[in-house]
């Protein structure tokens, strides 16, 4: 671990060689450790050392951006200078207002000692507990166990200055045998009730219960979602319509929608980078709290988050959602939260006559985004339910939905949310009952 | 540098590791996206550092580290060693690796224009005269334009003997215009959709598209979709261009005939494939005239390279012939499995990955159609361009492709042009519906410089060759 002070000198150093009207430095440590399974073996092991230096310099309202690995007087020069020279041939952004001014950062709880002090051996006795658990009952087991340390510190020449450090560990696991399989996961930044065992033994029994699955023909059926599928369509809705940038540009399902219903009352979705449930962080990319955001409340849509660029256009102030100045994909919401509801999977079962069990999705991807409409697999366990119970075990189907229809079809919401891993932050969600999905083919 | 690197394989031939290898790889890249003619980003990208593998009691143990030092390299040997010892706590068998004789050599890929040394204000000026002219299309309201610039510097070295310098230079780009109106939205891009296409080529490459010369054309084209009909659905012949069908060969061919893939090795993240190791020379993988190869020799191609991360030198081997699947790709650990020896597709993203089985460039080769002949041979059918959306099942067998544009055939016609088509199939029942693939006149590479595998998750440079080629009794669908 740098420190605070080590980053801050660091930043001065860098700065100095700058002519640039504004200009922002990120610093990134990262050590980050992987082992992964498969075949009941570790195959894969994994242990990096890295930095990244993301360098933004403002020239009037151009701006050059330079991100290197590579820290050292002569680089720190080179730096500066490319960021000058990639900045000075464009035409000025007439969107641009200004870097962000220093504003407070909170504090929040993110690095866990456990974590910090894992080693190789203690991530391959996780690994061994969940191959033995699943070997138990003849399966193969696949998977990964990571863990991560972190440091992270922007500074710009407006006097914004923050620094944090940070754990997480993962930890997903696919059992299977013959045709069936199940997959269980988890998450989160500290280790306090990591269960591999445990895990296993779920994911080894969906397995067991997804022996000879048989085929079902697509249409429109009632679907009750666990929370990892769930979390599936929840982080397309944020890729494609929570960020301003496409909400701004007008190729969102948000575009001109803000304050309209668009998903059942019961739905509400959010975005709190400062909640410990997931991966808190207490600021963005350019070194702005992150605040609260609500994004659909009781199905209606409230908000969408912003950085400075963005929320300058419209003369608001950012949320602090920024993504690195390297990224042209806009600010993003990275620790998202569903409302959990007042049922329980047991009981979403028990109601549904005619439906179809899903424990997770493969390979989604958008078909269209003005209705936010997707495609995409089931996976790792599906079923069918008949009669209020959970039948038989089905093979793989394809779905293409508009993710607004589905949400506005909400029957039941669970108490039970789980936590998992998206686009380098976290989702906090229920598992859902909905009244219509549309499958439109099948696998072999 | 060379000193640094003999201070690594002197470190692995004196521990008790059975192998190691070292790569030290630097990698710089430049990135210009012009949206409606203002700068979206305009960056420079360097990373520099070493990764250093090892067997130790039979298992595999990898660290890697932005800092070369000596210090350094010392810490990283191990932790390498570290890493694999605690792998062979849970371990089933001994890795072995397939035999491949050490390589001392240079290699530098052939460009003409350095895109590092081309000046970014012309790169700017190119792009910013695409989105004007894109822009002049009434209902354009979002013009990009994009160029990327990549250079690969890489020492591989081996505790069997191998040195092996590479330098790679790829470029790329593309333009995409997306039409809005009464909230229909509609994108066409050229040459392909995603940033466009890449070559392991110079600045030369982004000229020879002549990417204003089809900016007017890309513009009409999105807005005419706005006020088109939707794509007709059922059962369909179509015919899918280039662009559109490197797509399809990427998903349903290349990586179902990923060694790693069917034993197994990916099955947490990616999947795994419906082929078994049994299939080979068996599996009726397409119609007779469907031939598929794994090369990393064709010039130009993103997957073209001298020397794979674990030194096997780049080749040609068919994984379909005649329709009938031949093999795999492979690397040193997964071919030994089958007696084999390495197809050379091991790749990683950079000094901080460890290599996997990846594509290279997997080529359908060219038939012997004339596509205006193709298209008059078709009574009733569908021509479909550029891919906008995909999906595929974790064993690569269901998937469903959404292309940017279909076009009518009417009694060997080409006519109206038809928005938001889709189509789905089975992979092998796909393959073996195609009964004519255009000639080598119509046939190019297509690079996707962005496809994803692996835990933790990079990124590999790969290509496609590919011409036109017509499948029958195809499922079309809508949106």
């Amino acid at each position: 671990m740098l420190g605070e002070k080590r980053f801050k000198d660091l930043a001065r150093k860098l700065m100095k060689y700058s002519d640039a009207d504004q200009k922002e430095v990120v610093f990134m440590v990262e050590n980050s450790n992987l082992t992964r399974f498969a075949n009941n073996t570790i195959h894969q092991n994994v242990s990096v050392d890295n930095w990244h230096i993301i360098f933004r310099a403002v020239y009037g309202k151009r701006i050059g951006v330079v991100r290197t690995n590579v820290y050292s007087e002569e680089s720190f020069k080179k730096i500066a200078q490319d960021a000058k020279d990639l900045a000075l041939i464009q035409a000025e952004n007439p969107d641009f207002k200004s870097l962000p001014e220093k504003r407070e950062i909170p504090q929040v709880e993110s690095f866990d000692d456990k974590i910090a002090s894992l080693t190789a051996k203690d991530r391959a006795s996780f690994v061994k507990e969940i191959i033995a658990t699943g070997e138990k009952a003849g399966c193969v087991c696949a998977g990964f166990f990571s863990d991560s340390v972190d440091e992270m510190y922007v500074a710009n020449s407006l006097d914004v200055k923050a620094y944090a450090s940070s754990t997480s560990f993962a930890s997903n696991m696919t059992i299977a045998k013959n045709e069936g399989s199940g997959y269980n996961f988890s998450y989160g930044w500290k280790l306090e009730g990591f269960d591999p065992a445990a895990l296993a033994k779920a994911a080894t029994k969906r397995c067991l219960d997804s022996q000879n699955p048989v085929e079902c023909e697509p249409g429109v059926y009632t679907v009750v979602m666990e929370p990892e599928a769930v979390g599936g369509l929840l982080e397309f809705l944020a890729y494609l319509g929570f960020g301003a940038k496409p909400y701004q540009e007008q190729r969102s399902f948000s575009s001109g929608k803000i304050g309209s219903k668009i998903m059942h009352p019961s739905v509400s979705i959010w975005d709190d980078g400062l909640d410990p449930r997931g991966l808190p962080f207490p600021f963005d990319f350019e070194g702005m709290p992150k605040q609260k955001v609500m994004l659909v409340e009781e199905g209606v849509l409230r908000n969408v988050v912003y950085d400075s660029l963005t929320a300058g256009k419209e003369g608001k102030q950012s949320t602090g959602h920024a993504l690195p100045a390297d990224s042209s994909f806009g600010p993003f919401p990275l620790q998202l939260f569903m409302k959990e509801g007042d049922s329980r999977l047991e009981e979403m079962v028990a109601s549904t006559e005619k439906g179809i069990y899903i424990s997770r999705f493969h390979y989604t991807n958008v078909v269209e985004p003005i209705s936010a409409t997707i495609t995409g697999m089931t996976r790792d366990g599906t079923f069918l339910i008949k009669n209020g119970s959970v039948t038989k075990p089905i093979k793989n189907m394809r779905f293409t939905q508009s993710l607004l229809e589905a949400f506005s079809n909400v029957e039941n919401i669970s108490r039970k949310t789980d936590v998992s891993e998206y686009m380098g932050g976290s989702l906090v969600n229920p598992a859902v009952k909905l009244n219509h999905f549309t499958f439109t083919g099948k696998s072999k | 540098m060379r000193e640094l690197i003999t201070r690594v394989l002197n470190a692995i031939n004196s521990s008790s590791a059975t192998y190691g290898d070292i790569r030290v790889t630097e990698i710089q890249r430049e990135s210009l996206d012009l949206k409606n003619g203002l700068t979206e980003k305009s960056a420079r990208f360097t990373t520099f550092g070493f990764g250093v593998r090892v067997i130790v009691n039979g298992a595999w143990g990898f660290a890697a580290s932005s800092k070369l030092t000596a210090f350094e390299i010392d810490r990283i040997i191990k932790e390498a060693i570290d890493v694999a010892q605690a792998s062979a706590t849970v371990m089933k068998e001994e890795v072995k690796l397939a035999e491949v004789k050490p390589v001392k050599t240079r290699y530098t890929a052939p460009y003409k224009k350095n895109p590092f040394d081309v000046p970014i204000e012309d790169k700017q000026k190119l792009l910013a005269e695409c989105c004007t002219t894109m822009l002049a299309e009434k209902d354009i309201k979002i013009a990009e334009a994009f160029y990327s610039g990549h250079l690969k510097r890489t020492i591989f070295a081996s505790s069997e003997g191998a040195f092996i310098e590479q330098e790679i230079i790829e470029c790329g780009g593309g333009i995409a215009a997306t039409a809005i109106k009464d909230s229909e939205i509609q994108v066409r891009s050229y040459p392909n959709s995603f940033r466009g296409n890449f070559a392991t080529c110079g600045y030369e490459f982004l000229e020879e598209m002549d990417l204003p010369g089809n900016a007017a054309r890309v513009a009409s084209e999105a807005a005419q979709l706005l006020v088109a009909p939707d794509c007709p659905q059922g059962r369909k012949t179509i015919i899918l261009d280039g662009g559109q069908l490197a797509l399809q060969v990427h998903e349903s061919i290349g990586h179902p005939t990923e060694l790693d893939r069917v034993l197994g090795m990916e099955a947490s993240y990616a999947g795994t494939s419906f082929l078994t190791i049994d299939d080979i020379d068996h599996l009726q993988y397409g119609s007779e005239i469907v031939n598929v190869v794994a090369d990393a020799t064709v010039p130009r191609g993103l997957g073209t390279f001298a020397y794979d991360d674990e030194g096997v030198s780049a080749q040609k081997v068919y994984l379909i012939k005649d329709g009938v699947f031949r093999g795999f790709q492979s690397s040193r650990e997964t071919a030994v499995k089958l007696n084999l020896p390495s197809s050379g597709g091991m790749r990683a993203e950079s000094w901080a990955y460890i290599p996997l089985v990846r594509m290279t460039n997997i080529n359908l080769l060219p038939g012997k159609w004339e596509l205006d002949d193709l298209i008059a041979d078709t009574d009733d059918g569908l021509f479909m361009a550029t891919d906008r959306s995909w999906s595929i099942d974790d064993k690569r067998i269901n998937f469903k492709f959404g292309p940017e544009i279909a076009y009518e055939i009417k009694n060997g016609k080409l006519g109206r042009i038809f928005k938001n088509p889709s189509y789905t199939g089975i992979t092998t029942e796909f393959w073996k519906s195609c009964d004519a693939i255009c000639s080598e006149k119509h046939w190019m590479m297509w690079g996707t410089p962005n496809c994803g595998k692996g835990q933790p998750g990079q990124v590999a440079h790969v290509g496609h060759g590919t011409a036109p080629a017509r499948f029958r009794n195809v499922e079309v669908q809508g949106i």
